[in-house]
């Protein structure tokens, strides 16, 4: 189904995706997207969404299953407490994504903004996946509970990440390629080498990510990554007395 | 004459649970437990210490008030009547230590603090950054810049600042009034976590000569130890002309507490009071006073910067004005609640004003004459918690001092006889048998224990007014409210009833 | 009418010709509108700059008058402080979703030269701007620079663009500003922009810091009279760069300190600077999450808090620079862009009309 959203309301538009959807309808394409907020949010159904254009905020939120492909940046929140499906977009995106993801996958091509994967959560093969192929702003990772990112840096921009990485992480795991200068790393977060479990996971993910967006497998791979996990699973046990 | 006084308290053994360790009596520096085949407490020694009830092993021995009840009466207290007794036994002043116990009010429990939801969000400071730093010092009213583009630097030169990563500080207490052990607890304790102790006005140890820099040096009215040397290894230097336990009058050392250290640091004969005068003889108005201040920034070459301690009294505000254009960097204010090793009990329980309102009071006059950031203000009597340390830096307080909360954290239980120099924890006494119970490194890590706690405290409240940088509180009255207060404190205090927004 | 504490929401855009070249108000309308979900219509505005080519070396005041009599008291309080060259009503068209607009009129004033005996020109100005706001009961100054103005009131941003004729006008710098106030109704004196002077600030967010802010303010003799804390930002920089004239990239750098952790690692003769200007002027930190966009005489400045709570994009095409709260606002007037980017978290991002500009 083609949509031509030049001067639609996000309202009139969702609720047009939604009926569709429900009746059946597998495949959609948006044109002329400029800012509407919500588009695929609270979407169960495993269909595609292809966005022409910029679309608003709170992209995929709540998304259950969809597919959602960005021609163009993204902005602020996407995939927000997002539970299944896969978003990708071909640019950059803003702050605030992925914020309390249970599951799914996130695929950046460029950069990603501050507060990346806040509370990223995830129960035994639900395991949420954000792979930016940029840099990242601070407070990558806040207080990660469960999850895989990966960061990767293609774009040799600097700095590669910000401040704050991982500070209050307790679960899940992160992946940097480059150096990450422990300044810069919050204090609940330590630094180990891959070993071969690590290499086959990521590869496995970034098989799919390269794919998408025409980077060379190989050279990615090739790569010095430094893994990032939590030093402890209660970071906050001695900072109370009763 | 014999005493007519009841005792004070009362010592109960449980002598089923007893052990016979025998570890009471030694550890009673009052004489109020002995050993006669059994533990025998002498209740009218009994000073209410603890000492021997935290070390028992069993946890057999409770002390209570001597239950002797006195006919009642709403107006002549049982503290009244011991005092008359006390009195016609002696024809002494009465003395006593510690801080103002009165039920006058307490401002800082009518004060509460905001917080933020939905249209400001809190910050987390767990995560987050949380700035608590200060620097103390004299600030220029703008800043002069030269050059262009990429090239631009400084032109003003600051005076001397003193860093601090946490906004608060250890009081003055001197060598004497307190031992060596627990001067030695606060400077390691200073130089960890980044702020500073008080010499007060007992002099420098020469063993505490590799903590200078984390060291306010004092200069009271009788000079104890005040040597170019002196001054010159410090962080900062400190004309003390009151104290807010006892204003208008001067420091007072008690001839038990004077043996031969004491007598070698201070330069007086071992076992005679230490009486320092009430006014420095040299400064009789405020241009004397601006003379003394310059005197010691030249004496060291303007490094440092020069405070001058005050007692909150009632015309607090237009002193402070004075102090602030007569040259001081820093102003201290004490308040009436401050403690002290001894001290008339009329001067203590009679005389100042609550810190609270001198604070505010202070903080406004030096902002409408337009001369706020000339000096930093520091206050304390009594902060008990970080809380009080939050609504402090709120009405104005660049920093605040602790002086009884740091005595308790190294062990104190405030039995308020400092002055007999018998101190059980070993900590306002210079016997060595009990100055030898306090060890410093222990000490200090709990008096570490003690700013750590507070700051992370300080900084939860930060993080839930939406702020992360102690700068951006300090002086914000519009963060509190009063809660049981008339007009007139409001208008002190300078804030809000609660239930009224911005 | 004045509100109670109105914290500043939405949604923010500006745009500038570098070069200087006018553009019409119909471009920065259609950016705001398109962020139409930040707003709640209750209050919209915009500034513009350099729309009063024929007296551009004179005030504009544009006032605001809850009723006649406001506006005759404000007339003789002019007669007294300015020579009157022009005063008239400020166009206007009937729109829908704007009601009950108080009286909106322009005057354009000069300063007589004898009423200058011991201050400059800008101090006089900026003096009687805020006795107006304080004394003078119903009236409120909207703007008071040269060769610009500040368009404001209640109702969607978009309306009031359209209710002010905004199309007619010509300027080399836009800003906007739709507003979700939580509070009360909103109020037309308390939408943005803020200005004094030729600054103009609109602001998305809250500052925490507002009560020393103020309090510092105050100390300098500024009266802050619209109850909002953006006053506090066009305020701040009329003090730091106008009278104690700092530099304004020192200016930006004292409003968004550099965290200490980050000073101590700097180099010496920056640690120096940096150190100094959060000792003497910590009461002008601006604490709270913040996306403002600044706007002068001279160019236009973006800037976010120093942990970058509220969102900002930037862009530039040719001589043009835009900012935004959102990507997809510059998208809708400049689809096609040379560079896109997100400024970091307190890092400013500067227009500058060129030199040779007049």
């Amino acid at each position: 189904m083609k949509i031509d959203a030049k001067g639609m309301h996000y309202r009139p538009m969702n609720k047009m995706i939604r009926d569709a959807v429900a009746a059946g309808e597998k495949e959609f394409e948006l044109d002329n997207i400029g800012g509407q907020r919500y588009i695929g949010a609270g979407l169960n159904e495993n269909v595609k969404i292809t966005i022409n254009g910029t679309p608003g905020n709170d992209l995929g939120a709540f998304m259950n299953g969809p597919k959602i492909i960005v021609n163009a940046n993204g902005q602020d929140g996407l995939a927000n407490t997002m539970n299944a499906g896969e978003i990708i977009v071909h640019g950059n995106v803003g702050d605030i994504i992925g914020y309390g993801m249970r599951g799914g996958k996130l695929y950046i091509k460029g950069d990603v903004g501050y507060r990346v994967g806040i509370h990223m959560k995830e129960y035994k093969k639900q395991v949420p996946v954000i792979i930016a192929g940029g840099t990242a702003g601070d407070f990558f990772g806040e207080y990660m509970a469960g999850g895989l990112m990966i960061l990767l840096g293609m774009n040799s921009k600097s700095p590669l990440v910000g401040d704050y990485v991982g500070t209050g992480m307790h679960g899940g795991v992160m992946y940097i390629r480059g150096t990450v200068d422990p300044y810069h790393l919050g204090k609940e977060v330590s630094c180990l080498e891959l070993n071969e479990d690590d290499v086959k996971l990521i590869g496995g993910y970034l098989k799919e990510y390269c794919e998408y967006f025409g980077f060379n497998f190989d050279e990615v791979m090739g790569g010095k990554f430094t893994k990032l996990v939590p030093l402890s699973l209660r970071p906050y046990g001695d900072l109370y007395v009763y | 004459m014999e005493s007519q006084l009841p005792a004070e308290f009362r010592v109960h053994v449980d002598h089923e649970r007893c052990r016979k360790c025998k570890r009471c009596v030694i550890n009673c520096s009052f004489s109020a437990i002995e050993f006669k085949d059994k533990v025998i407490p002498n209740n009218k020694q009994c000073v209410a210490c603890h000492r021997c009830a935290t070390f028992c092993p069993e946890s057999a021995i409770t002390i209570t008030e001597n239950p002797l009840d006195y006919k009642d009466s709403y107006n002549w207290t049982p503290e009244m009547r011991k005092n008359i007794l006390k009195q016609a036994d002696s024809g002494g002043i009465i003395l006593t230590g510690m801080g103002n116990p009165k039920p006058y009010p307490i401002y800082w429990d009518h004060m509460l603090i905001d917080a933020c939801q939905v249209t400001n969000p809190s910050i987390d400071p767990l995560r987050e950054p949380m700035e608590l730093r200060t620097y103390l010092g004299a600030k220029p009213e703008s800043l002069e810049f030269e050059g262009e583009g990429e090239n631009i630097s400084l032109k003003t030169e600051l005076a001397p600042q003193v860093k601090l990563d946490i906004p608060i500080v250890f009081a003055a207490m001197s060598y004497g009034a307190i031992s060596l052990n627990a001067h030695k607890a606060l400077a390691m304790a200073a130089r960890r976590m980044g702020t500073l102790m008080n010499t007060g006005e007992g002099g420098l140890h020469e063993d505490l000569a590799g903590y200078t820099d984390r060291i306010i040096v004092q200069v009271a009215s009788g000079r104890f130890g005040v040597t170019s040397k002196y001054l010159n290894n410090s962080a900062l230097v400190e004309i003390k002309i009151g104290q807010g336990a006892k204003p208008g009058i001067g420091g007072h050392l008690p001839g038990e507490k004077v043996g031969e250290d004491i007598s070698k640091t201070r330069m007086i004969p071992v076992g005679t009071d230490a009486l320092s005068p009430a006014p420095h003889h040299d400064i009789y108005s405020i241009e004397d006073l601006s003379q003394l201040i310059y005197a010691i920034k030249e004496t060291t070459d303007y490094k440092k910067p020069v405070s001058v301690k005050i007692a909150a009294v009632h015309n607090v505000a237009a002193i402070a004005s004075g102090i602030v254009r007569a040259g001081a960097d820093i102003v201290m204010i004490d308040g009436f609640r401050g403690g002290t090793g001894a001290a008339p009990m009329i001067i203590r329980d009679h005389v100042g004003i609550p810190i609270e309102l001198a604070l505010a009071a202070v903080d406004e006059r030096l902002r409408q004459e337009g001369i706020r950031n000339r000096a930093s203000i520091l206050v304390g009597g009594s902060i008990r918690q970080s809380a009080d340390v939050v609504k402090a830096i709120a009405l104005g307080a660049d920093a605040c001092v602790i002086g009884t909360a740091s005595l308790i954290a190294m062990g104190c239980r405030v039995c308020q006889k400092c002055y007999t120099g018998n101190c059980a924890w070993g900590i306002a006494t210079q016997k060595p048998e009990l100055v030898r119970r306090l060890n410093p490194e222990l000490t200090a890590d709990r008096l570490c224990n003690l700013l750590t706690a507070w700051g992370h405290e300080i900084q939860e409240v930060l993080g839930s007014l939406g702020i992360n940088a102690i700068e951006s509180l300090r002086g914000s009255r519009e963060r509190l409210r009063g809660v049981g207060l008339n007009q007139e404190a409001l208008d002190i205090l300078g804030i809000k009833h609660a239930g009224i927004g911005q | 009418m004045k509100c109670d504490g109105i914290p500043s929401g939405c949604a923010i855009s500006g745009l500038m010709s570098e070069e200087g070249r006018r553009i019409d108000g119909s471009v920065v309308i259609k950016s705001i509108a398109c962020m139409h979900d930040r707003s709640n219509g209750l209050g919209g505005g915009f500034a513009a700059y350099g729309i009063y080519p024929k007296r551009k070396d004179m005030y504009a005041f544009h006032m605001m008058f809850d009723n006649a009599q406001a506006k005759e008291n404000t007339e003789e309080f002019f007669k007294n402080y300015f020579n009157v060259d022009k005063d008239e009503a400020i166009p206007t068209r009937r729109q829908k979703g704007v009601s009950n607009p108080p009286i909106l009129w322009r005057y354009f004033l000069e300063v007589p030269e004898n009423k200058l005996e011991f201050q400059s020109e800008r101090d006089y100005v900026a003096k009687t701007v805020m006795k107006i706001n304080s004394d003078i009961e119903g009236a409120f100054v909207a703007s008071s620079g040269m060769n610009m103005g500040a368009f404001k009131g209640v109702g969607y941003p978009e309306d009031i663009g359209e209710f002010y004729k905004l199309e007619e006008y010509s300027a080399y710098i836009w800003t906007s500003h739709g507003r979700f106030p939580t509070n009360t109704p909103g109020w037309w004196g308390g939408a943005h922009p803020f200005t004094l002077l030729d600054w103009s600030v609109v602001h998305n967010g809250e500052i925490s810091s507002y009560g020393i802010n103020k309090r510092y303010l105050e100390m300098f003799g500024y009266k802050l009279e619209l109850r909002t804390d953006t006053e506090v930002i066009a305020y701040l920089f009329d003090l730091l760069v106008r009278k104690h004239k700092l530099p304004v990239e020192k200016a930006v750098q004292a409003l968004a300190a550099t965290f200490w952790k980050d000073i101590d690692r700097m180099e010496p003769e920056q640690k120096k600077v940096a150190m100094a200007l959060r000792q003497v002027y910590g009461s002008t930190l601006l604490n709270g999450p913040f996306s403002i966009i600044l706007g002068h005489s001279r160019g236009m400045i973006g800037l976010n808090d120093r942990i970058k709570l509220r969102p900002m994009t930037a862009a530039r095409k040719d001589d043009m620079l835009y900012m935004a709260s959102e990507e997809s606002a510059i998208r809708e007037i400049a689809p096609d862009l040379d560079e896109v980017w997100s400024p970091r978290a307190g890092t400013p991002v500067f227009g500058k009309l060129r030199p040779e500009v007049e």
